[in-house]
């Protein structure tokens, strides 16, 4: 079933990460395998990478330590070839990592680079957003990253029920729009025409972290915004190229937009505040972060919304 | 980070079956036939069993339940008549299987309120999501906002009327009752309609399989003119009426007791 949100604010930065989990601690019984964050910090000249050495599916046997070890070498070691400075390195996890970056050239291939190491993922690459995921519901992924105090101006969130792929890192949401800088993409629903468009991306020079039908989307938006389409215009076109029953939020650096399928299949509620946009597959989510009244609706079918910040 | 809401507050037992030994709160105000109670610390259950406790065990007739939260499952399976006021919203699966009730609910529902509903009134005061009335048998469903996609579906009896629009595939598969809209339709409305009547104020985006505009009468008139009389909700517009054009399928309309009556 999976349960999404977003949240973007006119006023400035606040403490998002804490709103978001508020947001998908209310929503857990609607994807209790994984949550995931996509949050968006003030933009720094620096680039962020979180990446990860190891899957929760790889197994630990007596070795596991050793190569969490050999993999975050090499991936120093590669980061440094590529003639990018470690401005500051934070360890969250045995295998996750937040890195700052002084790093002037191209991200794709300082991602390429990351991913070519055995059992190595890059979550997020950017000069704004950070992708946080992980298995658990929304307090232990907050506890476990250390997310309460993160300040930023909007983000997005999920929480997995597994159902077309594994329960790891990997087909947890949201998903980054590789190699595009920025782009984050959360979704309730499947594709219908998923490996049609992971082969005509694949054929562009795209490639894919997980068998997620929901990372295509990511991907798609961002080529299409990077052939000159805004984030409002890349998301209609999805509703006539992208087959089968979703509704997606997509962010970039400055704007989060939402779109729904002709037969608004899946469900969004939606709050449009003063000052903040707040959105969820349930209304608790919105309530979570909101203590007084509000009026809410749903989106109908095939409906496009974009807010910028 | 203060006290994180929704699942956090329930507790499973071994087998995964949710508060398997909630309490009643009783925590109501009680003042003669009237009770009030907030529901804004209190799960699902709890507040339903609150509810039943004050109804069916203490003789109220008059309930209002503060900070409801927009949780899910709330009021459902209320089979008495008596008054229920939500002072805010309801999430999913609100008010369903009631038989008798008048509910009031001053914010919105979320989806599939008010399904399987058998008779009695549910007014909402804001929007409703989609699936509203499924499988409703009976009664009156007033929402003054908006509706979602698939108002009705499968509706087997009573009315609903939204004063806003509603959204694709309304009244899909409807077997009998009214559904009175004031602004537009989406696409799909009425597809698939065995029977009933669907008015709209506004525009139809485009009608669904064997739903056909029918001929007005003056019982449609009266019809209408006293359901917005009742409800207190204005002036009516001017509706269009659509039907079953009865191509489809093949069936009687007769309950098993009409049918004997019949033959």
């Amino acid at each position: 079933m999976c349960g999404i949100a977003g949240i973007i604010y006119k006023d400035g930065h606040h403490n998002v990460g804490q709103d978001m989990t508020r947001m998908l601690q209310s929503m857990k019984h609607r994807g209790p395998d994984s949550t995931g964050y996509a949050l968006y910090a003030p933009p720094t000249e620096n680039v962020v990478m979180r990446y990860t050495t190891a899957n929760t599916t790889t197994p630990r046997d007596y070795e596991f330590q050793d190569r969490l070890k050999r993999n975050r070498a090499e991936a120093e070691r590669r980061i440094a070839a590529l003639g990018a400075k470690i401005v500051a390195c934070e360890q969250e996890t045995d295998y996750a990592f937040r890195l700052t970056l002084d790093y002037k050239g191209e991200l794709k291939a300082l991602a390429d680079q990351i991913e070519d190491i055995s059992d190595c993922e890059v979550l997020s690459l950017g000069h704004s957003l950070e992708i946080i995921k992980d298995l658990g519901d929304a307090e232990t992924v907050c506890a476990q990253y250390g997310l309460e105090q993160f300040q930023g101006t909007h983000a997005i969130g999920h929480v997995r029920m597994a159902t077309e792929s594994d329960v790891d890192i990997s087909g947890a949401h949201p998903y980054w729009a590789y190699p595009f800088s920025d782009i984050a993409v959360v979704h309730n629903g499947q594709l219908t025409n998923y490996f049609q468009w992971r082969r005509r991306l694949e054929r562009n020079g795209h490639r894919f972290n997980s068998e997620c039908d929901s990372e295509i989307i990511a991907v798609y938006l961002a080529e299409k915004m990077s052939e000159g389409l805004s984030l409002k215009d890349a998301m209609e076109e999805s509703l006539d190229e992208l087959d089968g029953v979703f509704t997606y939020i997509c962010v970039t650096a400055d704007a989060l937009g939402v779109a729904k399928d002709e037969m608004a299949a899946k469900p969004l509620v939606l709050f449009e505040g003063e000052n903040m946009i707040a959105l969820a597959s349930e209304e608790m989510a919105i309530r979570a972060i909101i203590d007084h009244e509000i009026d809410t609706y749903d989106p109908y079918e095939k409906e496009v919304m974009v807010w910028t910040r | 980070m203060d006290a994180l809401t929704g699942e956090s507050n329930i507790v499973y037992d071994a087998r995964g079956l949710v508060e398997p030994n909630a309490d009643v709160p009783k925590i109501s105000t009680i003042d003669g036939e009237k009770a009030e109670f907030d529901a804004q610390n209190l799960t699902t259950r709890q507040i339903n069993l609150e509810l039943r406790w004050l109804i069916n065990e203490q003789g109220i007739t008059d309930v209002t339940v503060r900070n409801p939260g927009a949780k899910h499952s709330l009021g459902v399976g209320l089979l008495t008549r008596c008054k229920i006021t939500f002072d805010g919203s309801l999430g999913y699966f609100g008010c369903g299987i009631i038989d008798g009730p008048e509910v009031h609910v001053k914010g919105r529902v979320g989806w599939s309120a008010c399904e399987n509903m058998m008779s009695g009134v549910v007014v909402v005061e804001g929007n409703a999501g989609s699936l509203t009335g499924a499988a409703m048998r009976g009664g009156d469903l007033i929402v003054k906002g908006r509706l979602g996609a698939r108002t009705g579906i499968d509706q087997k009896g009573g009315t609903i009327l939204t004063m806003g629009s509603v959204g694709s595939m309304t009244g899909f598969m409807m077997q009998r009752g009214r559904q009175v809209i004031c602004e537009d339709a989406g696409h799909g409305l009425g597809d698939s309609m065995y029977d009933g009547i669907i008015y709209v104020g506004g525009k139809v985006k485009s009608l669904g399989i064997d739903c056909v505009p029918g001929e007005w009468t003056d019982a449609d008139t009266e019809f209408i003119e006293r359901k917005f009389r009742i409800y207190e909700l204005g002036t009516p517009p001017t509706f269009q009426k659509f039907v079953c054009g009865k191509k489809l399928y093949n069936y009687d309309n007769l309950e098993a007791s009409e049918r004997k009556l019949v033959l």
